[in-house]
C-alpha cells in the first residue's frame, strides 16, 4: 500500500535535534513526515535515539533535554513555540502514545474503568453513562472480551496482551490523528504480538489513524509499515518504502542489521553474524557508522555523508558516500 | 535414542503451588508443571519453548531445585537424587549454572564485575581468583577487561549478559540453564551471545537448556526442542524436524506467529487468537482446544496423551498435523537480498 503523498502531514519535522544537558546529542537533524493513514516505522539499535525522537513528538522529553529545529508541526500546531497549555491540549486529540510495558502504563491502584474515564476529562458536558458507553465500545473495538466486566478490573488482573489492548483503546478514545507506539509488542508473546499488530493495522484501515511505530524487530516493521526510517547514532541514515528498505537496502548499516536478523539467516549457519562495536555518541565528524562499516573509506572518516536521493526512486534516501557513486 | 548417557534427566517432574492465603487452606493446589520429562546429554542444546505462563521458567528452576518439585525424579549422571532436599540438589548445582532472564537484577549492585565473576570460585574453593585469571574468563565471554572494575549499573544490556556468562563459566559448568538469553538484546549482538554458547559447548562439552519464546533464535542453535503449553509437553523432538514439520497445531501456530521480515509475506489474519488460559481454570480435554483451528468434539472431552511418534518425536494431539507438511510458512525462510 503506497502512502497518499499529497495530504498534509500529521507530523512534519525538519532538521530536529535533541540535546541532553546542553552537551550530549541524542537526535541530530532529523527530517520526518507522517501523513494521515500512514504507518511509519523507525528501526535501529538501542542508543540510536528512536525513543527520544518519539517522546519529543508529544513534548515528553525530560527537563534536561532541549529541542531545536527548523520546523516542527503536529496536526497543524507549531510545536517549536508551543507552551505547556498547548501541549496538554494536543496530547490525546492530536497524538497519543502507547508504551513498551503495558504493566507500568497504568496506575496499579485504580480500576481500568476509572482510569479510562479520567482520560475523557475534556468532555465535561458528557454524562458519566455516555462516557461509560464510549469506553465499553472502545474496549470492544480492540477485541477485549467482556468489556463491561473489565471496567471493574485492576491492571494486575489482566495479562500483558490484554493490558496493551486497553492501552490502545485508551489512546483511541481521544480520537488521535497520530498514534505513537514505542516497542508496543516487545514485552508480549509472539502469538499476542501477531494479534496486536493485526489490531493496529485494522485500526488504521477503519479509523484512519496514522501510526508511528518504533521497533528493533525487523519482522514487526515488515508486518505493518508503509514507510521505514532507519536510525543510527541520532540520525536517520536511510528512508524509503517498506518494500525498498527490505528488498534493496542501500546503507551499509541497514544491510548489516538485516544480516543479523535471525529469521533471515539460512538454517544451518553455525556462526551467527554480529555488528562489531557499539553505537557511538552522536555528532562526530565524518560518518557515524564508519567505525563499524565494512566499506569504510577515507572520506567516510573525514566528511559527513550527505542525504542523497536514489536516482531510480525519489522516495528512497540514504546517508552514505557510497550511495552517491 | 543415542548411546551417550544423559547428563541430567527429569522424569515426570511436577510443580504445584498452594493457593489460598492461609497455610492450611482447603483449596486445591495449582499445578504449574505436570509430568514433564526431559533428558539432556552432554554437549546437547535443548530449547524449551512456550508462551508466558507455560511453565518453562519453572522447569528450569525446578531442575536446579530453586523451586521444589512436588513429584517426579531427577537423575544426575545415572544416579537418582534421593529426595528434593537442598542437600540433594547441591550435587546438581555444582554441575550447573543458571543465567537469569534479567542479568542486571542477578548482580549485586555494590559489587564490582570482577569480584562478581570470581565469587563462584571463592565459594567452591576451586580455581584461581587472581585478577589475570578472572580477566581471562571475561575475555572468553567476550567481555572487555576494562569493565571488570565497573559496577553493574555501568554496563549495557549486552555487556551484562556477557558478565553473567563469564560468572557462569568460572566453575566450568557441565550444564547451563539460560532463561531468555537474548531477550532485550539488539539483533546486532544477539548473534554474539549465541556464538558464545556454541563456543562454550565446543570447548567444554557443556550442555544447554535454553528457555525462550523466540523461535527464530532457537532454529540456529537447538539440537532438540520441547514445546510446553500450560505446564505440559505438547511436542518434542529433533529441532530440524520440528521446525520443518510441526505436528502439534500449537507448535505450528507458534512458528507462524513469528513475523517474517518480508513485507511481501504479511499475514491476513493472526495465526492463533486469544491467550493462554489460566492454570486455575484449565480447559477440559485437550487444553489447547479453545484456540485450536482443528479442534473437534473429541478434543473437548478427552485429553490426548503424549505419544511417541516416528524417530525421536513425541506429540500430544488426537489429530496431529500430517507428516510431510506442505511448506509451513514458518519453515520457509530465505535470504531476500
Amino acid at each position: 500500500m503506497s502512502a497518499p503523498a499529497m495530504k498534509t502531514p500529521v507530523l512534519d519535522m525538519r532538521a530536529i535535534s535533541v540535546t541532553y544537558g546542553g552537551r550530549v546529542p541524542a537526535v541530530v537533524g532529523v527530517d520526518l513526515k507522517v501523513r494521515p493513514g500512514e504507518i511509519v516505522g523507525i528501526i535501529g539499535e538501542s542508543g540510536s535515539g528512536k525513543s527520544t525522537l518519539a517522546h519529543s513528538v508529544l513534548g515528553l522529553l525530560p527537563k534536561a533535554a532541549s529541542l531545536q529545529g527548523e520546523h516542527f508541526d503536529l496536526a497543524g500546531t507549531d510545536m517549536l513555540s508551543a507552551g505547556r497549555g498547548t501541549l496538554t491540549a494536543l496530547r490525546g486529540p492530536a497524538a497519543a502514545m502507547i508504551f513498551q510495558n503495558p504493566m507500568t502504563a497504568f496506575s496499579p491502584i485504580h480500576t481500568i474503568g476509572r482510569q479510562l474515564t479520567e482520560l475523557l476529562w475534556r468532555d465535561r458536558d458528557q454524562a458519566t453513562g455516555q462516557k461509560r458507553e464510549r469506553i465499553v465500545a472502545a474496549l470492544r473495538d480492540v477485541g477485549i472480551p467482556d468489556p463491561i466486566g473489565k471496567l471493574e478490573a485492576y491492571p494486575f488482573q489482566l495479562s500483558g496482551g490484554m493490558l496493551q489492548r486497553v492501552a490502545i483503546a485508551a489512546a483511541l478514545l481521544m480520537k488521535p490523528q497520530l498514534l505513537i507506539a514505542d516497542e508496543p509488542t516487545t514485552a508480549l508473546d509472539v502469538t499476542m504480538e501477531a494479534q496486536i499488530l493485526h489490531l493496529m493495522r485494522t485500526l488504521r484501515d477503519t479509523a484512519g489513524v496514522a501510526i508511528l511505530i518504533i521497533s528493533h524487530h525487523l519482522g514487526v516493521i515488515a508486518e505493518i509499515c508503509d514507510r521505514v526510517a532507519v536510525m543510527y547514532a541520532g540520525r536517520i541514515v536511510e528512508e524509503g518504502t517498506v518494500e525498498t528498505i527490505f528488498r534493496q537496502p542501500g546503507h551499509p548499516y541497514t544491510r548489516a542489521l538485516f544480516a543479523c536478523e535471525p529469521a533471515l539467516i539460512p538454517t544451518g549457519a553455525r556462526r551467527l553474524p554480529v555488528i562489531a562495536g557499539e553505537v557511538p555518541r552522536p555528532g562526530g565528524t565524518g560518518c557515524d557508522f564508519a567505525g563499524r562499516c565494512l566499506f569504510c573509506e577515507e572520506r567516510c572518516l573525514n566528511c559527513a555523508p550527505p542525504w542523497a536521493t536514489a536516482a531510480a526512486d525519489p522516495s528512497h534516501h540514504s546517508r552514505c558516500h557510497r550511495s552517491m557513486s | 535414542m543415542s548411546a551417550t548417557p544423559a547428563l541430567i534427566e527429569a522424569d515426570r517432574l511436577s510443580v504445584q503451588v498452594p493457593t489460598g492465603r492461609l497455610p492450611f487452606s482447603q483449596k486445591a493446589p495449582l499445578s504449574i508443571l505436570i509430568n514433564v520429562s526431559l533428558s539432556i546429554r552432554p554437549g546437547e542444546i535443548v530449547c524449551m519453548v512456550g508462551e508466558s505462563g507455560s511453565g518453562k521458567t519453572t522447569f528450569g528452576r525446578a531442575l536446579l531445585g530453586l523451586i521444589k518439585p512436588s513429584a517426579g525424579s531427577i537423575t544426575l549422571d545415572g544416579a537418582a537424587l534421593p529426595d528434593f532436599s537442598n542437600r540433594s540438589f547441591r550435587a546438581v548445582r555444582r554441575q550447573a549454572a543458571l543465567l537469569f532472564q534479567d542479568p542486571l537484577s542477578s548482580f549485586n549492585p555494590r559489587q564490582r564485575i570482577g569480584a562478581m565473576i570470581a565469587e563462584p570460585r571463592r565459594i567452591a574453593r576451586s580455581g584461581s581468583t587472581r585478577m589475570q585469571d578472572i580477566a581471562a574468563l571475561a575475555r572468553q565471554a567476550g567481555l572487555s577487561e576494562r569493565l571488570l572494575a565497573r559496577f553493574p549499573h555501568a554496563l549495557s544490556g549486552g555487556q551484562a549478559r556477557r558478565a553473567a556468562v563469564a560468572r557462569a563459566l568460572s566453575v566450568v559448568p557441565r550444564l547451563i540453564v539460560a532463561d531468555e538469553p537474548t531477550a532485550g538484546l539488539d539483533v546486532s549482538i544477539q548473534g554474539g551471545v549465541l556464538n558464545l554458547f556454541l563456543d562454550i559447548r565446543e570447548q567444554h562439552d557443556t550442555a544447554f537448556l535454553l528457555i525462550t519464546h523466540n523461535l527464530s533464535v532457537v532454529r540456529h542453535v537447538a539440537d532438540r526442542i520441547v514445546i510446553l503449553y500450560l505446564g505440559r509437553v505438547v511436542e518434542s523432538g529433533p529441532a530440524a524436524e520440528i521446525l520443518a514439520s510441526p505436528r502439534h497445531p500449537y507448535t505450528r501456530a507458534l512458528l507462524e506467529s513469528e513475523p517474517v521480515p518480508d513485507p511481501a509475506r504479511r499475514r491476513a489474519e493472526p495465526p492463533v487468537i486469544g491467550e493462554v488460559p489460566s492454570i486455575a481454570a484449565r480447559p477440559p480435554g485437550c487444553e489447547f482446544h479453545t484456540r485450536c483451528r482443528h479442534a473437534q468434539a473429541r478434543c473437548r472431552s478427552e485429553a490426548p496423551r503424549l505419544a511417541d511418534g516416528p524417530g525421536d518425536r513425541q506429540v500430544a494431539c488426537h489429530f496431529p498435523l500430517p507428516e510431510p507438511q506442505p511448506a509451513a510458512r514458518g519453515s520457509l525462510r530465505l535470504v531476500s537480498n
